[in-house]
């Protein structure tokens, strides 16, 4: 099968605005016939079901989460880019998409981000309309700060929660389509499997998770809003429940896996504190704003920061990395701090940790408040205090969770971080109309693979959820349902709908009759560990391929061992756990086979093999400049596609932030 | 800070669904670390059931970091425990002592009938925002971000009010179970900024409706709701809530209300 990306023809600036001025459109009445069914209600889920809802589409969403509100969408901390030039610093719809393609490390396709670019401004537009409270300046105008990557002030933020903030402005316009009978919602319900007729996604079986019971629901189209697979690595900044399952299943359904193995790991986490540790805290980007990070120039300096003088600290970032800084890219800064630590710099009792220092912006901001208030002659405490009143008003929610978790306190002593498995670029392949290789089925959000090529620019994510939700869709999903017009809604004891949900159910039952030793639990460590340590943030082909062979034992063990009380028909958080965990143990195994293809190193994705001489991601654009698209074709049998990546405006080159 | 582990007795809410009666189950767990979690605490608590081939707790939790408003516990009679400002999955063990014994229940409320152990259902509050808590602007209605200047200290406190991540710790810390904070904080968010401010008459009334009918009780000013409030949400949102609700009477503005 050949990869249509269905790019428009035109040039970059004209391709979006062309498609949706010549695109095929639904009529209103038609529309209330049209049954769409969205999978996740974060960012890309919950906005695309309320524009569709607006348009008059008969909306479904299902969450596994007990409201649509509580996705992880949630939990981003720093903010949103978007194109405005508010600040009057040079910022453009091209400079955004450029900063993006280049943060991507050329690993993008240059339509699909220009199209992110241009509709960007739309999104702030649409969040101020419905109330979000982005922070503003004291002329009442909104707030920018900066972003890694990028050389311009054009993220848009609600203190330390615009994810929050962003989430409960579209979750409020679905609840208000809900109540308008539009959007129907099933909370506590899990996916567990596409439904196909004549080559076409028409429906979902569903899972109730309160009383276990398998559900069938039809749609003439069917959206993936899952998000990404980065609990893979078990531990990871995701949420608890985050899982490939609504994915995975649509993978083996016959829609292909885009990139699997880009995987972003986050710089500034707060490290792991011991075996008990079930997930990782994130310390939002927006910090490298005015923290800076440095580790001892003496190995193994077991000194309190504190003690340590100004000479003898390494400024590593700001040393290696002069133009950009502490604001380097994710996948940059993360290598950088493995680095230190691997050379046994790092910090902390189990030094696989960096300090993240917010002393001299204390004093910075203290003395601009002082020349503020015009207070002559301060003393040192006065400034001080002062600077730490305008780093507690700008990022005090995240300094009491790091307070929290760590006991510590981060107005006083530098906090500690470490990288950690934060978000996957890689996901389902979609084409420029964001539909999967199976027709009828589409895929928005993080759950895609298309806009942030090999790594990811911090506050893109949040950009990318509702570009997908709130400007695409209710567009390109009319372009295709008019020509569905005439199909009527397909009763769900249709043959197709019943072998389904027996296949389903057939799964469940056996996962519930293996009665093994082993809980689910400690299968998905075990996972977690090997594609840590070998498909993690430095890969080679040695560890690729034991990581294959481990995880196939490992897939056997799970199958034949693991232990998974309670009963099918009941509220069990266990079977839940064990249906997502059995799609690990498969996505594992093609993400190591992805990165043991990519004989190169690129954005998140770092072969060891291919480095430059200063230690930099060696990109091999001659045979790598292309999308690896994975077909299922039965147990650990993958094929590869491959869309090639044309580059008509940007031109690559070797990344540099120095 | 000083690291230890400790031994601990745990009396946990165990009910197996909706309908049949509660009791309280005793645990012993062991060498729990001070730097765990309290929901990493459960985790270890569960494992050792499943190994013994016992059932595990149910309980709710997603984000682990404080944002989602999803893990609910009352613990030794507190929602969200002891320490001030958070929520379960950010309290940690070093906030206990080896030895102790400490009582685990679910929010109660009959808003919030128990689904299975501490998991509740709180559905009830999606309808409460069904019910009013929105702007009503299509996508693609709006205009430039920056074309109605907000007073900073407005929208920092319509800020501080949208911050609630509806959790329903309020209503579990209310002796009368009344969801008047949760309720307030959105109205007063909304109220606060331009944008809220065409709607705010017939939503303040059919939000107050909806609240009435699923069954949470009344406000009598006691501010519990606001002392347990893991985002710290001001009682003075519902303060807000009672001059927007006699407004909203006195002006004949529940003409479009339900």
């Amino acid at each position: 099968m050949a990869l249509n990306s269905k790019i428009p023809a035109g040039s970059l600036e004209d391709k979006w605005e062309k498609y949706k001025s010549t695109c095929k459109l639904v009529n209103p009445a038609n529309k209330r016939q049209l049954e769409v069914i969205v999978i996740g209600t974060g960012l890309a889920g919950a906005s695309a079901a309320a524009s569709l809802g607006e348009l008059g589409y008969k909306v479904k969403t299902f969450c596994f989460q007990d409201s649509p509100r509580r996705a992880h969408s949630i939990a981003a901390q720093g903010g949103i880019n978007a194109a405005k030039n508010y600040q009057n610093d040079g910022d453009s719809t091209y400079r955004l998409f450029y900063d993006t393609v280049k943060g991507g490390d050329y690993r993008a396709r240059e339509a699909n981000v220009y199209r992110l670019a241009s509709v960007s401004a739309n999104i702030i537009d649409q969040c101020v309309a419905q109330g979000v409270p982005f922070a503003r300046e004291y002329g009442g105008l909104l707030s920018n700060r900066s972003f890694g990557g990028t050389q311009v002030q054009r993220t848009f933020y609600a203190a330390g929660q615009t994810g929050q903030q962003l989430l409960i402005g579209a979750y409020q316009a679905l609840e208000r389509q809900v109540a308008l009978g539009n959007v129907t919602q099933y909370s506590r319900h899990e996916m567990l499997d596409i439904v196909m007729i004549d080559g076409k996604a028409r429906g979902v079986i569903v899972r109730n998770l309160v009383t276990g019971e398998l559900e069938r629901h039809f749609g003439h189209a069917v959206l993936l809003c899952s998000g990404g697979y980065g609990n893979v690595f078990y531990l990871s900044t995701n949420a608890m429940g985050s899982n490939v399952t609504a994915a995975w299943k649509a993978h083996k359904k016959g829609a292909f896996f885009g990139n699997p193995c880009y995987t972003q790991i986050h710089p500034t986490c707060i490290p792991v504190s011991g075996d008990h540790q079930s997930k990782l805290t994130l310390m939002s980007e927006s910090l490298r704003n005015d923290g800076r990070i440095w580790v001892p120039k003496k190995q193994g300096d077991n000194r309190k920061p504190n003690e340590i003088p100004e000479e003898e600290r390494d400024y590593y970032l700001e040393r290696r990395y002069p133009a950009f800084g502490n604001l380097v890219p994710r996948d940059v800064a993360s290598r950088a701090a493995k680095e230190r630590c691997d050379a046994g710099y790092g910090v902390g009792a189990s030094k696989q940790a960096v300090y993240l220092d917010y002393a001299s912006a204390i004093q910075r901001y203290g003395k601009i408040e002082v020349s503020k208030q015009g207070i002559a002659n301060a003393d040192a405490a006065t400034i001080t205090k002062l600077g730490k009143e305008v780093v507690k008003e700008k990022y005090g929610n995240l300094f009491d969770m790091y307070a929290k978790i760590t006991g510590e306190n981060p107005y006083e002593v530098p906090m500690r971080i470490y990288p950690a498995v934060h978000y996957t670029m890689g996901g389902v392949w979609v084409d420029y109309e964001l539909q999967t290789t199976i027709p009828g089925l589409y895929a928005l959000g993080e759950a895609n693979f298309s806009d942030h090529g090999a790594n990811r620019l911090g506050a893109s994510a949040l950009m990318q959820g509702l570009a997908d939700g709130y400007f695409v869709i209710p567009y390109t999903l009319g372009n295709n349902l008019a020509d569905d017009i005439r199909t009527k809604s397909i009763p769900t004891d249709h043959p197709a709908f019943v072998a389904a949900e027996n296949e389903v159910r057939e799964r469940i039952n056996k996962l519930m009759s293996i009665k093994g030793t082993e809980s689910v639990e400690s299968f998905h460590k075990r996972l977690g560990k090997i594609m840590w340590d070998k498909c993690g943030m430095a890969r080679n082909e040695k560890g690729l391929k034991e990581a294959i062979e481990e995880i196939k034992a490992l897939r056997k063990e799970f199958w034949s061992n693991v232990r998974i009380p309670g009963e099918v028909n009941e509220y069990n958080p266990e079977l839940d756990k064990a249906n997502r965990v059995a799609d690990f143990l498969e996505l594992g195994e093609l993400m190591c086979l992805d990165a043991l293809n990519r004989n190169e190193s690129c954005g998140g994705h770092f072969r060891e093999e291919y480095q430059t001489e200063d230690g930099e991601a060696e990109r091999r654009d001659d045979e790598y400049m292309y999308v690896a698209a994975w077909e299922y074709k039965g147990d650990s049998n993958f094929v590869m596609h491959k869309e090639d990546l044309n580059y008509e405006v940007v031109h690559p080159t070797q990344r540099s932030y120095k | 800070m000083e690291h230890y582990n400790m031994n601990l007795t745990l009396k946990v809410w165990k009910q197996k669904n909706t309908n049949e009666k509660g009791r309280f189950e005793t645990y012993h767990v062991k060498d729990i670390s001070s730097e765990m979690s309290f929901l990493e605490m459960f985790d270890v608590l569960n494992e050792q059931l499943i190994a013994e081939g016992k059932e595990p707790v149910a309980f709710d939790h997603d984000c682990r970091e404080g944002i989602c408003g999803m893990c609910s516990m009352v613990i030794n009679g507190r929602a969200h425990g002891k320490w001030e400002q958070t929520t379960t999955c950010q309290l940690h063990m070093r906030a206990f002592k080896d030895g102790e014994t400490i009582v685990v229940e679910p929010w109660r409320a009959s808003a919030f009938p128990v689904i299975k152990d501490l998991v509740v259902d709180r559905q009830s509050f999606d309808r409460i925002i069904q019910a009013g808590g929105y702007v009503s602007v299509n996508t693609g209605n709006a205009v430039d971000a920056n074309a109605i200047p907000i007073e900073k200290h407005m929208a920092d406190e319509a800020f501080a009010s949208a911050a609630c991540i509806g959790c329903g710790a309020c209503v579990a810390a209310c002796p009368n179970a009344s969801a008047m904070l949760f309720l307030s904080a959105k109205v007063s968010h909304l109220a606060m900024l331009p944008q809220g401010s065409p709607e705010r008459k017939e939503r303040v009334m059919n939000m107050v409706n909806q609240m009435d009918k699923e069954g949470f009780g009344s406000c009598t000013n006691i501010g519990a709701c606001e002392a347990e409030c893991p985002k710290g949400i001001s009682i003075e949102n519902i303060a807000r809530l009672n001059r927007e609700y006699l407004g909203a009477m006195f002006d004949g503005g529940s003409k479009n209300s339900i």
